[in-house]
C-alpha cells in the first residue's frame, strides 16, 4: 500500500526518486510473514509455554496447576542453585578463554601463512561437524579413559573431572570460534603491520595494537558463539563429567525428565536466559562499534 | 658480517653493495650497488617486476638480502629489523590505521619511542601543518579522500625525522590531476625538510620531473643512474633509451668511423651520421628522439641523415604535431614537432602521403652493438 502511494511521485521526479528509492525497502513487508509466523510458532510459542510452566505449581507427579506462582524463582535463587549457575558460567568462561587461546593462533596461522592449503585447513577445521556431536564426545571419552591406550600411555587421568569437561567444551566448540576469527583475519591488511613496525613498533606491540585490535570484533563474535552454547551444555558434563560436575543444563534436564518438575525446570531455564542476555547486550554494544571502522 | 667492517665516508645515507635478493629461482635484485647521497631525491624507475620495490623493501628492512651489504648512515643494517632502522616508509596504499584518528596515526611512531603525549601531539600537528592537513586531527582516515590519506601517510613518516624517507609509488593510486599536484607538494616538502628521499615509481615523467638523480632498473639490475637530463639526453642502453621518452631505433653496419664521428648504413638508402666512437664494420644501434626529427612534405633530399617515409597517422597534441610514418623496409617512426616551427604544409598531409624526414648530426644516440631487439618494455605514455 505504501508502495502504491509513492508511485505518482516517482513518475513526477525520476531523478530524486531514484536517489530515494535505494534507501527504501524494495519488497513489500508482508513477504516476511512466513518467517515471522515460523518465529511466532516455534520460538515465541515455546517461550510462552516455558513462562506459563515456570509460574505454575506442581500437583502430584506430572500434573500442573497454572497460575501466577513465583515460588519457583525463589528456589532458583537459593545458594545451591546459584552455585550451579556460578559453576556453569565459570566453566563456560574458562572454556571460552581456552578456545580463544587455542583458536586464535590457528586462525592467525591459517590466514597469514597459508595460501595453497588455506582452504584445506579450513575444511579440516569444519570436518568434525560432519560427525554427530554425541559420537565425538564419546570418542573423546575413549581417548581420555585412563584404561584406554592414549591416556594410559600418556599418564593422563582426568576423566570424570572438570578438566575432562573443559577439554570436551574446547574440542567441540573450537570450530565455531575459529571461523569468525579467521574471517576477520582474512580481511586484515598486513601492510598495516609493516607500517607499524616501520614506525618503531616491536612485533608483539604491532600485533596487540593493530592486528588484535582490528580483529577484536571477530574474537568477540567467536567467543560469544562458543560461550552461549557452552553455558547450555548438557551432554559434555554428563558424559565426560560422569555426573560429578553438573551444569545448569543437567539440572534442567533432570527436572523435566526425572523429577517431572516442569515449573522448576522452566524457572531455571529462564534464569539461564536472563544471565546470558547480559553477554548478548555487551556483544551488541561491541558489534555496533565495529561498524565505525568496518574491520 | 664480513671480515672487513663496513666503512662509509659519511656522504651517503644509504649504500647497497652488491645486494642480491632471490624469490625462489627469481633474482628480484641482482648484485645491485647503489649510493644514495645525503639529502638527495633519488628515484628508482622501471617497469613492474624490475626489482625497484624489492630494493626499497630491503632498505626498509621488510626483506633481508641473500647476498651483499646494506649500509644506512654508514653502519651495516643487514639483520636489523625495520623497527630499529632510521628509515620510514610511505606505502602505496597508505596503510593508515583505520581504528585510529588522524592525530593518533601521525603520532603512532613517536608513541613507540615513548615520547610524552603532549609533545607527540604537538609534533604530529606540526607534521600535519607541513603536509597542509590541519583541521582533520580527530577524523578517522577512512573519511578522507585518497589524496588526503596520502598526505597523512606522509606526515606519519615525516614526523619521525628519519634519515631516509622511502616512498613506494606513493602517488600510484591517485588520479592524474591530484598526482601532478602531489608531485609539486612532495618536491616542496623534500626541499623544506632536507631529508633524503628514495622514491619508487614506474612513471618516468614523475621520476624525471622530481628527482635529483634517477636509477633506471630492469630485470633486477640498475641500467643507468644519473641526473634526469643525462638519462634523457644520453641513455646508455637500448632499454633506457626505450623506457625513457619515445625513441626511434635504427640499426646497421658502421661504414665510416673517423674523427669522433660515424656513419651507419641503416638500409633502404638511409645513412645515419652522428658523433661518437663506433668501430667500422660492427653492427650498431642508434636512437633518434621524435622531437629531434624534422618532417617536411615532399620527397627526401637523398643526402645523409634524411629519409623518405609514408604517413600512417597524424595527430595534434595541442602545441605539437605528431606524425607516425612508415620507413619502407625498416618500420614505423615517430616525429614530433612544435607546431609553431613545423612546416605549414604538414597541415594538409594525409595518411599515404610522402614526407621527408631529416635530423642533424647531434641527434643520433649510439646505443651499442645490436643484440636481438628484445629490450621491449611497454612504452609509457609521455606525460
Amino acid at each position: 500500500m505504501a508502495v502504491a502511494e509513492k508511485t505518482p511521485e516517482v513518475a513526477a521526479a525520476p531523478a530524486a526518486a531514484r536517489r530515494r528509492r535505494s534507501f527504501k525497502p524494495r519488497y513489500p513487508g508482508w513477504l516476511t510473514a512466513p518467517s515471522l509466523l515460523y518465529y511466532a510458532v516455534f520460538f515465541l510459542g515455546p517461550m510462552a509455554i516455558l513462562v506459563a510452566f515456570s509460574l505454575a505449581v506442581q500437583q502430584g507427579f506430572g500434573s500442573l496447576k497454572y497460575g501466577f506462582d513465583t515460588s519457583q524463582y525463589s528456589q532458583v535463587t537459593t545458594s545451591l542453585y546459584l552455585h550451579i549457575f556460578e559453576r556453569t558460567l565459570v566453566m563456560a568462561g574458562f572454556g571460552t578463554v581456552l578456545a580463544v587461546a587455542v583458536g586464535y593462533p590457528v586462525a592467525y596461522w591459517m590466514a597469514r601463512y597459508l595460501s595453497t592449503y588455506k582452504m584445506l585447513a579450513l575444511l579440516l577445521v569444519v570436518v568434525p561437524f560432519w560427525t554427530s556431536f554425541l559420537i565425538r564426545t564419546y570418542a573423546l571419552k575413549i581417548i581420555l579413559d585412563p584404561h584406554g591406550y592414549l591416556a594410559r600411555d600418556l599418564g593422563i587421568n582426568i576423566l570424570y573431572t572438570k578438566y575432562a569437561v573443559a577439554v570436551g567444551l574446547v574440542y567441540n566448540y573450537l570450530p565455531l570460534f575459529i571461523l569468525p576469527v579467521f574471517a576477520s583475519l582474512e580481511r586484515m591488511d598486513w601492510t598495516l603491520i609493516e607500517a607499524a613496525t616501520d614506525l618503531g613498533a616491536r612485533p608483539f606491540t604491532a600485533f596487540r595494537e593493530i592486528t588484535l585490535r582490528l580483529t577484536l570484533p571477530g574474537v568477540v563474535t567467536g567467543a560469544l558463539l562458543v560461550f552461549i552454547p557452552m553455558t547450555g551444555e548438557y551432554i559434555i558434563p554428563n558424559i565426560l563429567g560422569g555426573g560429578n560436575y553438573e551444569f545448569v543444563g543437567n539440572v534442567i534436564g533432570d527436572q523435566f525428565n526425572q523429577a517431572q518438575n516442569q515449573p522448576f525446570g522452566s524457572a531455571l531455564s529462564i534464569g539461564l536466559m536472563a544471565a546470558l542476555s547480559v553477554f548478548v547486550i555487551a556483544y551488541i554494544l561491541v558489534a555496533t562499534k565495529e561498524e565505525q571502522f568496518g574491520a | 658480517m664480513s671480515g672487513l667492517s663496513p666503512v662509509s665516508d659519511g656522504a651517503y645515507d644509504v649504500e647497497l653493495r652488491a645486494v642480491t635478493k632471490r624469490f625462489g629461482h627469481l633474482k628480484a635484485v641482482d648484485a645491485v650497488s647503489l649510493k644514495v647521497r645525503k639529502g638527495e631525491f633519488l628515484s628508482l624507475l622501471g617497469p613492474s617486476g624490475c626489482g625497484k620495490t624489492t630494493s626499497l623493501r630491503l632498505v626498509a628492512g621488510f626483506e633481508q638480502p641473500d647476498e651483499g651489504e646494506i649500509l644506512i648512515g654508514g653502519t651495516d643494517a643487514v639483520g636489523t629489523p625495520p623497527y630499529r632502522r632510521d628509515v620510514n616508509t610511505v606505502f602505496q596504499q597508505y596503510a593508515l590505521f583505520p581504528h585510529m584518528s588522524v592525530l593518533d596515526n601521525v603520532s603512532y611512531g613517536l608513541k613507540q619511542r615513548k615520547v610524552g603525549k603532549s609533545e607527540r601531539y604537538a609534533r604530529a600537528r606540526e607534521a600535519l601543518e607541513l603536509v597542509r592537513m590541519t583541521g582533520r586531527e580527530a577524523q578517522k582516515p577512512t573519511t578522507l579522500s585518497g589524496g588526503q590519506q596520502q598526505r597523512i601517510a606522509l606526515a606519519r613518516a615525516l614526523v619521525m625525522r628519519p634519515r631516509v624517507l622511502l616512498l613506494d609509488e606513493p602517488l600510484g593510486a591517485l588520479d592524474l590531476k591530484l598526482r601532478k599536484e602531489m608531485q609539486i607538494e612532495l618536491k616542496r616538502i623534500q626541499e623544506q625538510v632536507g631529508i633524503t628521499f628514495i622514491y619508487v615509481t614506474h612513471d618516468q615523467g614523475e621520476a624525471l620531473s622530481m628527482s635529483d638523480r634517477v636509477a633506471v632498473m630492469a630485470n633486477g639490475v640498475i641500467e643507468q643512474i644519473d641526473e634526469p637530463r643525462v638519462i634523457y639526453d644520453r641513455p646508455l642502453t637500448p632499454f633506457v633509451a626505450d623506457f625513457i621518452g619515445d625513441m626511434n631505433f635504427l640499426t646497421g653496419e658502421v661504414v665510416e668511423a673517423a674523427d669522433g664521428g660515424f656513419a651507419i648504413d641503416a638500409g633502404a638508402g638511409i645513412v645515419v651520421r652522428g658523433r661518437g666512437q663506433a668501430a667500422k664494420g660492427t653492427r650498431m644501434r642508434v636512437g633518434i628522439r621524435p622531437e629531434r626529427m624534422v618532417a617536411v612534405a615532399g620527397p627526401p633530399a637523398g643526402t645523409a641523415n634524411s629519409a623518405g617515409a609514408e604517413v600512417v597517422t597524424k595527430m595534434y597534441l595541442g602545441d605539437q604535431i605528431q606524425i607516425v610514418a612508415e620507413l619502407p623496409g625498416i618500420g614505423s617512426i615517430v616525429v614530433r614537432e612544435q607546431r609553431a616551427s613545423a612546416d605549414p604544409a604538414l597541415d594538409s598531409i594525409h595518411p599515404g602521403d610522402r614526407i621527408a624526414l631529416s635530423w642533424d648530426e647531434s641527434s643520433p644516440l649510439l646505443l651499442g652493438e645490436t643484440a636481438p631487439a628484445s629490450t621491449a618494455g611497454q612504452q609509457e605514455e609521455q606525460s
